[in-house]
């Protein structure tokens, strides 16, 4: 089956899909595992399919918690029969095999910090499936611990297979063919990968020593020696493409002269590349084109190992690089302020009758206080022990804290943006400053020119706020609606995460961007505004015009938000009424 | 990183010297309070600290004893241990214990012995990673991430060397008296102050930025991958020689002088670069102390002082917020200040 593509990279990306499968059987647990990101879909079953000749899986239950990782007394059991009865774990179970978790994005941070844990104890390797939807820059991640552990990453939501071989239920070919010609012996091949990690931005050490565990692997895999002066360029080109392509935060720099050593200084993940990005080296408009370009016999192998890896840069990296926006690093997952479900965390708060299990745990003395009155009725245990039945069972129950999120909506439109930028993002350190006493994130909207920005996505460090709005711009058109909009989209996923959000809009209250031709601006903010009300979303409008019209007013009241005017806009007044207000909501 | 269970050796790090420093201080003199590794992913953090309880040599503990107390300590076991025990004692290898971010409250503190008590109704209890870790290494990665209700009890813990448990109709107290180790990066979500303020060392650490140095953990790894035994073999004599410093400069330690200058200079150093409270300058002094037994010396010079004043002190100046200079440039130029080179 030969991927069909219209002109793109899809073929190769397929080939070195399952190339993937090939290493890691071979290479055991000393890889980690394979990060799958690709929506559920034929062609994601193509490749699980593929996985699953070559390696029996075990497929992690959505139901599973950490305990059923590690398995554990077998409660129900346990009570019918009297004495212990033991439940293996699936680590245990999935030994000999490879496991594989579905939905890993949605993974809970204990289970994904256990599954790291694992990994470093030398478990079963791991095949995640990502399901994200990439396009959609707010959707959960696999957790960075977890994914940084996983050396091969692969991104298979750009390969389409061909429709008619799919229509017809064709299984996959088995996956035993191997991308190309082995080629030559590798000059120094851990230099190579080390120097081909920092050239694309890639701060983590782990990704070239991954890298050069993959590159044995695959010289394994194809029945070649993986002594490590024996690795052949097409091992090393598979180290890039699998391992170093996918983590690239930036382009390598242009072919540099003999003598210069790559950059030396290395951003931290996620952060943005230094001031002057290296420009893209000519040749590389788009990823397609990548692959044609002629390769002289004695190829430098980092060079090798660049070309490789571009062949799998993140989607989206060469757009946003060409563009100078990339990426804030993704939103810190796992934050365990989450999500915080009241049976599984947090301080107790006595019991109520349940199944243990999931995350809930059993209150002991509780259960046998309600067997007890009962044992006369009951009929006795040939043993003599208390019979306890499962709707004796009692389970502990926690309160956690409600934590709340901040988002500020701010106008850097027009000639006031200067000063009221300055004062909201002080405003935000203020909150920060204080906010570890009350574990509050804290998180901003820009709005100018034809559209908003998330600033700063919600965040509890004041370094980082500091880093990224220190280049925050202002001026322009006022385009409320789609601030409005895009505030209102961030504290739904913050609920979504189990947090208590609170907007403060600040702004002069007239729009002039937005809208078409049959609703004005104002009236599209409008609209914008009333579906706070809609959504029961807490707000605060502070209205910062020097002389506050009817237009801020208006659009406080159909947003159902307390309104402050605050016609000198400071960051300490900001910060009072987001007390205010907050006291108020909460 | 991820590895057998051989761990990499110590001394086989490459680089982040201020981290290495700082855990040798630790393992020297427990008094410290630990340490926090603030720092990106994938920088040998975890690495770091496991070689290092590989390292030390194996403690004494009574048998049979499941919070490992020492046969010499006077205080009182739950188990009474040392009674059972009589006079024997056996060897243990310092315990390193890995704090999941996911650890519920009943893995870290311990609870009721679910098993025995079904089983036969027998009320025991079965003690948690607190325990686990007494006399040992606590070492949580992530630990900004780590939930509140943890962090406080983590907290009480580690001050008062007892874990208390009054839970499930248990009331019971054991020790437990650890090296703390944390981890972080500080962007993705910040650490309390209060808990900040415990730690007695705090380092930062970054990923080698030198080619050279990239490229040679790079090639150890491997090398380590390929054949752990053959590895650590080739180390073993600067291992030997680090261990050998610990054990000396612990025996060196009660006898090391603090002279009242150099109290005099760490109450300088400490009200010159704003650091709150007698808790800082009381570690920097302890630092001193175990960094002048580490070299070999009987009194506390001020370049010991000097070279331990980042670590101790970094952590816990008041931050101003709308002062963008860093900590460590601020103790910097205390040092130079105050101690000539």
């Amino acid at each position: 089956m030969t991927p069909e593509g219209e002109g793109d990279s899809s073929g190769e990306r397929w080939a070195l899909a399952l190339s993937a499968i090939d290493i890691l059987v071979a290479a055991g647990n000393t890889v980690g595992g394979i990060l799958l990101r690709a929506r559920p879909g034929p062609v994601r079953d193509a490749w699980a399919d593929a996985l699953n000749l070559v390696m029996p899986t075990r497929r992690l239950p959505a139901s599973a918690d950490a305990e059923a990782l590690d398995g554990g007394l077998d409660l129900t059991a346990t009570l019918a029969s009297g004495k212990p009865v033991h439940r293996a774990g699936i680590l245990a179970d999935a030994a000999g095999k490879i496991l594989v978790v579905p939905m890993a994005e949605r993974l809970n941070p204990a289970l994904a910090a256990r599954l790291a844990t694992a990994i470093d104890e030398g478990c079963p390797p791991l095949v995640l499936f990502d399901e994200g939807d990439p396009e959609d820059p707010e959707r959960e991640r696999v957790p960075q611990a977890l994914a940084e552990r996983l050396a091969i990453h692969i991104d298979l939501n750009s390969v389409r297979l061909p429709m008619a071989e799919l229509v017809a239920g064709e299984s996959p070919p088995p996956p035993l063919e191997m991308l190309a010609e082995p080629g030559a012996v590798a000059k120094d091949p851990e230099t190579a990968l080390a120097v081909g990690a920092a050239a694309l931005g890639i701060a983590s050490i782990r990704a070239p020593i991954m890298a050069v565990r993959v590159a044995r692997a695959h010289a394994r895999a194809d029945d070649r020696p993986d002594e490590i002066d024996q690795l052949r360029e097409a091992d090393m080109a598979a180290a890039g493409a699998l391992v170093l392509g996918p983590r690239a935060t930036r382009l390598p720099p242009p072919p540099p002269e003999e003598e210069e050593p790559p950059p030396p200084e290395e951003p931290p993940p996620g952060e943005p590349p230094p001031e002057e990005p290296p420009p893209p080296p000519p040749s590389d408009d788009t990823k397609g084109d990548d692959q044609e370009q002629p390769e002289p016999p004695p190829v430098d192998p980092t060079d090798m190992i660049l070309d490789a890896a571009q062949t799998a840069l993140p989607p989206g990296l060469l757009d946003a690089l060409a563009a100078g926006t990339i990426s804030k690093a993704p939103k810190a997952s796992g934050s365990s302020g989450a999500k915080q479900k009241s049976i599984t965390s947090g301080r107790p708060a006595g019991v109520r009758p349940g199944m243990p299990g999931r995350g809930a745990r059993l209150a002991l003395i509780e259960t046998i206080k309600t067997a007890a009155p009962w044992q006369k009725i009951r009929p006795k245990r040939d043993d003599g022990r208390l019979a306890i039945r499962s709707d004796d069972l009692r389970i502990r129950r926690f309160i956690a804290q409600t934590q709340s999120t901040t988002i500020f909506a701010v106008d850097a439109s027009g000639s006031a943006a200067f000063a009221r930028l300055a004062e909201a993002k002080g405003a935000v350190e203020l909150l920060l400053a204080e906010a570890y006493v009350k574990r509050a994130e804290v998180a901003l909207v820009a709005f100018r020119g034809q559209e908003a920005a998330l600033a700063l996505p919600p965040t509890r460090s004041l370094p980082r706020a500091r880093k990224e709005l220190a280049g925050l711009a202002g001026g322009g058109g006022t385009p409320i609606a789609s601030g409005l909009d895009l505030a209102r989209k961030v504290a739904e996923s913050e609920k979504g995460r189990g947090r208590t959000p609170l907007v403060v809009v600040l702004t002069d209250g007239r729009a002039n961007v937005g809208g078409d031709a049959t609703t004005s601006p104002q009236e599209a903010a409008l609209a914008s505004a009333r579906a706070y009300r809609a959504a029961g979303i807490p707000a605060v409008f502070i209205d910062c015009s020097p002389r506050p019209r009817p237009q801020g007013a208006e659009l406080a009241a159909a947003m159902g938000a307390r309104l402050v005017t605050l016609p000198r806009v400071d960051a300490k007044a900001v910060v009072a009424a987001v007390k205010a207000a907050s006291a108020g909501a909460i | 990183m991820a590895s057998a269970r051989i761990p990499f050796p110590f001394t086989a790090i490459v680089g982040q010297a201020e981290m290495k420093q700082a855990l040798l201080l630790a393992a020297v003199e427990p008094r410290l309070g630990g340490v926090m590794v603030f720092g990106d992913r994938g920088t040998g953090k975890s690495t770091a600290v496991r070689a290092l309880a590989g390292l030390l040599p194996p403690m004494k503990v009574v048998p049979g004893c499941r919070y490992l107390c020492a046969p010499d300590d006077r205080a009182p076991c739950i188990e009474g241990c040392r009674e059972k025990a009589g006079k024997r004692s056996e060897e243990a290898s310092v315990p390193f214990v890995d704090l999941p971010l996911g650890a519920t409250e009943d893995r870290v503190v311990g609870s009721l012995d679910l098993e025995r008590a079904l089983a036969t109704g027998e009320k025991r209890f079965e003690p948690g990673l607190l325990a686990k870790a007494n006399r040992g290494f606590l070492y949580i990665d992530e630990i900004n991430l780590l939930e509140d209700h943890l962090v406080d009890l983590l907290l009480d813990v580690a001050v008062s060397g007892t874990n208390v448990v009054e839970r499930e109709g248990l009331s019971i107290r054991h020790p437990a008296r650890f090296i703390l180790v944390g981890s972080g990066n500080p962007e993705e979500g910040e650490l309390r102050p209060q808990l900040l303020d415990r730690f007695g060392l705090s380092v930062d650490v970054r990923t080698p930025t030198d080619m050279g140095d990239r490229i040679e953990i790079v090639k150890r790894c491997d090398r380590f991958d390929r054949d752990p035994a053959a590895f650590v073999a080739e180390f073993e004599a600067s291992e030997q020689a680090t261990l050998d410093a610990i054990a000396k400069a612990r025996k060196l330690l009660p006898k090391v002088q603090v002279a009242d200058e150099m109290l005099g200079l760490g109450a300088q150093l400490c009200s010159a670069v704003g650091a709150d409270g007698l808790r800082g300058e009381l570690t920097l002094l302890r630092a001193a102390r175990a960094q002048a037994a580490l070299a070999g010396k009987k009194d506390v010079k001020p370049h010991h002082v000097a070279e331990v004043a980042t670590m101790a002190l970094r952590h816990r100046l008041r931050r101003n917020v709308l002062d963008d200079t860093g900590s460590t440039g601020r103790i910097t130029r205390a040092i130079a200040e105050l101690i000539p080179a």
